[in-house]
């Protein structure tokens, strides 16, 4: 039973938005499609031309398509619509599936189904004669849908499941070269880190579930922001514990170690995820309930807050000296998810996903473009590259805009997410942690710049005769770069705010400040901030030491060394909890369990195979077994000594027959 | 008339080709013999027949049907003992002993 309940009922949405008529209704096959799509390259795949290539990018294909369409329909009349089907009861809570279609959900949708079609696209050349290549697609294809479980979710408990499935998609993609210990140590690490942080969303959704009484997340919005006692009283520790699992998806620090080590996967997957599915997962979440923060959890938004500040910092600074190419964007989309979750933490909801959504592009648009330089002079160390530009022309032209965008360069899409972010910390009046955003984005233009620089300018220091990439690769590339290019221009102050209409379809009282023209003061401290980035980046790399000599002079040893070894902080994970558990714990757990456990198991076997040796030897052998064998010998033997008559003389068989004759005709005359 | 003497004539023979069944070696006595049985039945039929005075003369049909099917057995016993003779070289009835355990 599908029940439709229209938003503007529900949450004062404004009444000119619409339920999204029958593409709402439908938005379940986008859901669906990926899971069934899965199943088929699993049975089929291998028999195709394109060994499953093909269902899963016709199923992408169908995700981008509905999704356009949806997208379209939320720009021209706005949609707020959400759908249930109930599947059963526990107690009093219902357990209810269903889909969501608003502003926030159909962004989702958008950027998943984007992203995601042009990273199969490129999936297909990158990952050709790769080993798994079915099974890759069908991890990817589920991954994608998983990401869709997750967005789509109108009740918390659909929100976990999505959230886990990601969790383990991601877990078998990080691990698709499993065969180095190295990969699969990289995946079991991602998905430890984030099962930690998922029991902290886990209780909070209990908590919230069990003092709310519904597990709809648009329901505990409702109770959120009109003064429920039971809510309120436990807000805080219930915006903290989501908080901690969306800290562990959205990679923030001191949960972010699995995201670089995640670079162990194929260069596809690094940007499916990076840009679109898993890490965007956290910042959703806290959009998701971004009511709720701000009506009666602001004190858990601080906290938000300060994670998000010291994440954008750290994980910038790590990213300067990194030599793994991959490395350097990883730690640059721990940095950019700490803009984002620090946006959230002011209260700028729309410049979070404003982000999230400029991001996705042109962070996709660098890992492909890493992934064609990696694809082409087959190392990921940016020492054995350089002066790639003129062999990849069209990698390195794409790169460049990729790497404007980040660094926020006006026109580009990250110049715009990045000041909208600048200016609501200015105007909130976080002048400390202002200071530390605009350092940010010095610090991320300068590391951007290294990396080109690096890896594009100078000699090319590799081995062999690196060449562009197949149109099949570079064509996503410069779709994307389209994409990095102007993604930004739908929400320009003054102008035109097209993207803070779309994500708030649902209003649930968000209060927001929204500027009518730009800050000047965060536009021009962004700006500079960013030109003296790659000022002095350029100053560094390629007027002090050229790129021949990469890092060697600048190595200021101290700091050097302790971002090279990220802070310490796997270190300090290794040696202080990853160890303990390893030696004491899990030793006690061993010697429990072969001390005890297994002595008693293996007492209880030892039992039961005495008993059975009884039963076997007495009742089988002994009874069953013998008197069958008795009867057989028996006839055997009585056969062997009757036989003896059947001598085959004719005559001796006539000589019985009369006697036996003779003397039944005298027992007969007699007893007549 | 009594039946007697025909009745012990007919006994003699019966007894004759016990005797002849039971001491012959030779196969085709021993078939000779079964033949003297027959015909001690034969004579017990037509016997007790004209007694009974019976007109449909069941008794006297009843021996040829005897005479008919003793001509039958008699010719596949003779073969049967042709073949013996031919395998084994020997009519001896001794020596037969297919039957055997």
């Amino acid at each position: 039973m599908v029940v439709n309940y229209n938003i503007n009922l529900l949450a004062e949405a404004k009444a000119s938005y619409t339920d999204g008529g029958i593409f709402a209704e439908f938005a379940w096959i986008i859901v669906v499609l990926p899971f069934l799509a899965a199943l088929l390259i699993t049975f089929f795949g291998k028999n195709l031309p394109l060994k499953g290539a093909e269902i899963a990018l016709g199923s992408v294909f169908f995700i981008f398509l509905y999704s356009c369409i949806l997208f379209y329909l939320n720009i021209t009349k706005g949609v707020a619509s959400e759908f249930f089907v109930n599947v059963g009861s526990i107690g009093s809570f219902q357990i209810e599936f269903g889909w969501v279609v608003d502003g926030l959900s159909i962004m989702m949708y958008f950027v998943v189904g984007t992203v995601s079609l042009l990273v199969f696209i490129y999936a297909i050349n990158y990952m050709e004669g790769e080993i798994r290549y079915t099974f890759f697609f069908t991890s990817l294809t589920l991954f994608a849908g998983s990401m869709l479980v997750l967005v789509s979710a109108p009740t918390l408990l659909q929100l976990l499941i999505g959230w886990e499935l990601v969790g383990v998609c991601s877990y078998l993609l990080i691990g698709h070269y499993w065969e180095e210990k190295e990969n699969s140590s990289a995946a079991m690490k991602a998905f430890i880190t984030n099962k930690v942080a998922d029991v902290g969303l886990m209780i909070g959704i209990i908590i919230l579930a069990l003092t709310t009484g519904t597990l709809r997340i648009s329901e505990i919005l409702y109770q959120a922001t009109h003064d429920y006692e039971a809510i309120k009283s436990v807000a805080y520790i219930a915006g903290i514990l989501i908080f901690i699992g969306a800290m562990g998806k959205s990679a923030q620090f001191p949960l972010h170690v699995w995201l670089p080590d995640a670079m162990a996967g194929p260069t596809p997957v690094s940007a499916l995820m990076h840009a679109a599915t898993m890490v965007t997962a956290g910042v959703y979440l806290l959009g998701r309930l971004f009511p709720f923060y701000q009506g009666i959890a602001h004190e858990a938004l601080d906290v938000v807050l300060i994670f998000g500040v010291i994440t954008l910092f750290s994980a910038g600074l790590i990213a300067i000296v990194q030599d793994d190419l991959k490395k350097v964007l990883a730690y640059s989309t721990v940095s950019q998810l700490g803009y984002m979750v620090t946006a959230m933490g002011s209260g700028a909801y729309t410049a979070g996903l404003f982000h999230l959504w400029t991001h996705a592009f042109f962070k996709a648009l660098l890992f492909l473009g890493a992934g064609s330089v990696i694809h082409a002079v087959h190392t990921n160390n940016m020492s054995e590259m350089g002066g790639l530009r003129k062999e990849m022309p069209r990698t390195f032209m794409t790169f460049i805009i990729g790497t404007v965008a980040l660094a926020g360069l006006p026109p580009l899409a990250g110049f715009f997410s990045k000041d909208e972010i600048l200016a609501s910390l200015n105007h909130e009046g976080h002048n400390f942690f202002f200071i530390i955003a605009v350092a940010g984005a010095f610090i991320t233009a300068f590391y951007m710049t290294r990396a080109v620089l690096l890896t594009f300018y100078g000699e090319y220091r590799g081995h062999g005769h690196p060449h562009e990439s197949d149109s099949m690769m570079t064509t996503p590339l410069m779709v994307l770069a389209f994409f990095a290019a102007v993604a930004g221009w739908v929400n320009i102050p003054g102008i035109y705010t097209g993207f803070t209409k779309w994500v708030t379809t649902r209003k649930n009282g968000i209060i927001e400040h929204h500027p009518e023209s730009f800050d000047y003061f965060a536009l021009f401290s962004g700006l500079f901030a960013g030109l003296a980035g790659i000022g002095l980046a350029y100053y560094i790399y390629q007027v002090i030491s050229n790129p021949e000599n990469g890092d060697e002079k600048i190595k200021f040893q101290p700091v050097w060394r302790v971002l090279e070894n990220k802070y310490y902080l796997d270190d300090f994970y290794f040696k202080y909890i990853v160890d303990p558990i390893k030696i004491t714990f899990a030793k006690s757990v061993d010697k429990f369990n072969t001390e005890i456990l297994d002595r008693f198991i293996n007492n209880f076997g030892n039992v039961a195979s005495f008993l059975g040796r009884i039963v076997y030897d007495k009742l089988d052998q002994g009874g069953i077994d013998k008197a069958l064998n008795l009867t057989s010998t028996g006839t055997d033997t009585l056969g062997s000594k009757v036989k003896l008559i059947q001598t085959g003389k004719t005559q001796q068989y006539i000589m019985y027959f009369l006697t036996g004759v003779i003397v039944i005709s005298v027992l007969v005359l007699l007893v007549l | 008339m009594s039946a007697q003497p025909f009745l012990i004539a007919a006994a003699a023979l019966f007894s004759m080709g016990i005797y002849g069944i039971l001491v012959r070696r030779n196969a085709v006595m021993v078939l000779l013999s079964i033949e003297l049985i027959l015909n001690a039945v034969n004579i017990n039929f037509v016997v007790f027949n004209q007694m009974l005075s019976d007109v449909l003369l069941n008794g006297q049909i009843f021996a040829i049907f005897v005479i008919t099917i003793a001509a039958a057995e008699v010719g596949i016993g003779l073969a049967i003992v042709l073949m013996l003779f031919r395998n084994r070289q020997t009519a001896n009835i001794n020596e037969f002993d297919l039957m055997k355990w």
